[in-house]
């Protein structure tokens, strides 16, 4: 297998505090990858550098063999990276499905001159785009709210439209920031069996994650992070195994 | 009756000229606010526009639409090179450097003597008529109706509300962002064209900052989350000093201190009952009705 994403010494500091220092480790194509570690290892950082909403200080990135570290970001998602947020950023005003579209954008090829002449072509064009939004709203369990508000949805249904919004561009990657962050079980249950089945198309997931439980059911290597270093990386049993990860989150008995 | 109507066309055929012109203008206001950008160097283009506009017809002798192409093509081309780097600025300091740019160019016409300084340019043949005003209304609204809901139209409103998620979709944001100031130069470039042959003359200082912010007041009033908002908004507030002008003696004021009064008032109730503008009235009283 190839890696479709490669970190090298990656770095990123803030001032004084390297919140990336030196990070290296890569996801392989078709596999479920996770980054976990305590709060302030510095993931959220990672998957912003990866989406190029951060560029590194330090180190390199590279996607299917290209260097995408520092680019910006719509030139990093249109070469097949999509994501989701922490702090969950629908566009609060726009429907569910207009979400779904907005993240449709890089796989549209709409002609300005045939929807001012009112063609087909672009009425037909529109119609499928509508309804892959509204599949792929089904798809993450959420059919009946194709037409609501984004602000009007609970919080686990937000971090669904998310996801199906990030699907829409058809990634490569998908980087997923703690997408069951405020779900309830069988809410988690549901993005689980959603993450597998994306992988199996073909996807990537690189998947930051507090529920240990989630991490350790779905992802097929795991990489540690702790103050913006990796301290362990393997499978998911290799890793729970490691002392020193239990010692990044336990402390140390001394 | 029918006379009757055209008397009342007659009479009034100026405001209804004023009321395309200035919805031009608005719209000119809203192309960039429909993606979060308040970028306000309308007044300005708006100026390059009239005075381009006016140049080519009576210093060159070209034909009338060929300088209203004039009008429009000049503010369009210096607003890449002007949004280029403004567009970098957000919020505030974005709407403050457009403000400079309009001033910048009125200052520069003033000190003009080649266009009469500060007197501007009078006794342009009156080319515009309501028809070719109503026209361009009427294009602009209906290219502006197809967009929304496009992907394009799409791409604006996720810009409008998250500009960083929206990138990381794919969407080149500072591009958008420059074609609607493009956009927006060129419908106020065409609008100041239409202007100065509409109203015989231009002068720097009907270009100033005031100017813009009618603009701006237009948009908001009407509605600036719809197209057809700003158009709504240029409307009420042309036609009202006409009203106010037959009320004022009944009420005993004189009409210009009326008219400042009366608009302050509907900026200052639109903004708090109805953030969304006056297009948006409908909506709210029929929520109103349903609500117990």
């Amino acid at each position: 297998m190839s890696a479709l994403l490669s970190l090298r010494g990656v770095e990123r500091s803030f001032g004084g505090l390297r919140a990336v220092d030196g990070a290296s480790f890569e996801v392989e194509a078709g596999t479920v990858h996770g980054l976990i570690g305590p709060n302030g290892a510095g993931k959220t950082t990672l998957i912003n550098l990866v989406s190029g909403l951060l560029a590194p200080t330090g180190g390199s990135i590279h996607l299917s063999g290209r260097a995408i570290g520092g680019l910006a970001p719509p030139r990093i998602a249109a070469l097949g990276v999509a994501r989701t947020f922490q702090n969950i950023r629908l566009f609060p005003e726009l429907t569910a499905r207009d979400n779904v579209l907005v993240g449709q954008h890089l796989r549209r090829h709409p002609s300005l001159l045939a929807r001012l002449l009112l063609l087909r072509s672009a009425r037909d064009e529109a119609q499928a785009a509508r309804e892959r939004a509204a599949a792929l709203l089904a798809r993450v369990g959420l059919p009946g709210r194709v037409d609501e508000q984004a602000r009007h949805l609970s919080y686990g249904e937000q971090r669904r439209v998310e996801i199906a919004r990030a699907l829409a561009s058809q990634p490569s990657l998908l980087l997923l920031d703690e997408p069951t962050a405020g779900m309830n079980p069988v809410e988690v249950q549901g993005v689980a069996a959603l993450i597998r089945q994306v992988a199996a198309e073909g996807h990537s997931v690189l998947l930051v994650e507090h529920n240990v439980r989630l991490v350790m059911d779905v992802c097929d290597r795991i990489t540690v992070l702790n103050f913006g270093k990796v301290i362990a990386e393997g499978t998911p049993a290799a890793v729970a195994a490691d002392p020193a990860v239990i010692t990044a989150y336990l402390g140390s008995e001394r | 009756m029918l006379e009757q109507l055209s008397d009342l066309y007659l009479t009034y055929q100026s405001t209804l000229g004023y009321i395309g012109i200035n919805a031009l203008l608005a719209l000119s206001v809203y192309v960039s606010l429909s993606c979060g950008q308040l970028a306000l160097g309308s007044a300005g283009f708006a100026a390059l526009g009239a005075y381009a506009g006016a140049l080519a017809t009576m210093k060159a002798d070209l034909p009338f639409p060929l300088a209203l192409l004039l009008s429009a093509l000049l503010p369009a081309l210096v607003a890449v090179p002007l949004g280029l780097p403004v567009l970098r600025l957000k919020g505030v300091f974005l709407a403050i450097a457009t403000i400079g740019f309009g001033e910048v160019v009125r200052l520069g016409l003033v000190n003009w003597e080649y266009v009469n300084g500060a007197q501007g340019i009078v006794a342009i043949p009156q080319k515009a008529s309501i028809w070719m005003i109503s026209l361009a209304v009427a294009v602009t609204l209906y290219v502006l109706s197809r967009v929304r809901g496009s992907k394009w139209g799409f791409a604006l409103e996720a810009i409008r509300e998250d500009e960083p998620a929206a990138r990381t979709m794919g969407i080149p944001s500072t591009r958008y962002k420059l074609a609607m100031l493009v956009l927006g130069a060129a419908l106020a470039g065409l609008a100041g064209g239409l202007e100065a042959h509409f109203t015989f003359m231009v002068a720097p200082n009907g270009f100033g900052f005031s100017r813009v912010v009618d603009m701006l007041v237009f948009a908001v009033v009407g509605g600036a989350q719809l197209f057809w908002g700003p158009v709504v908004g240029a409307g009420f507030l042309t036609v009202l000093p006409e009203v106010l002008r037959e009320v004022a003696p009944l009420v005993g004021i004189e009409p210009g201190p009326l008219r400042m009064l009366v608009n302050g008032l509907v900026l200052l109730l639109v903004i708090l009952y109805l953030p969304a503008g006056l297009v948006s009235l409908p909506r709210r009283l029929r929520e109103r009705r349903a609500a117990p």
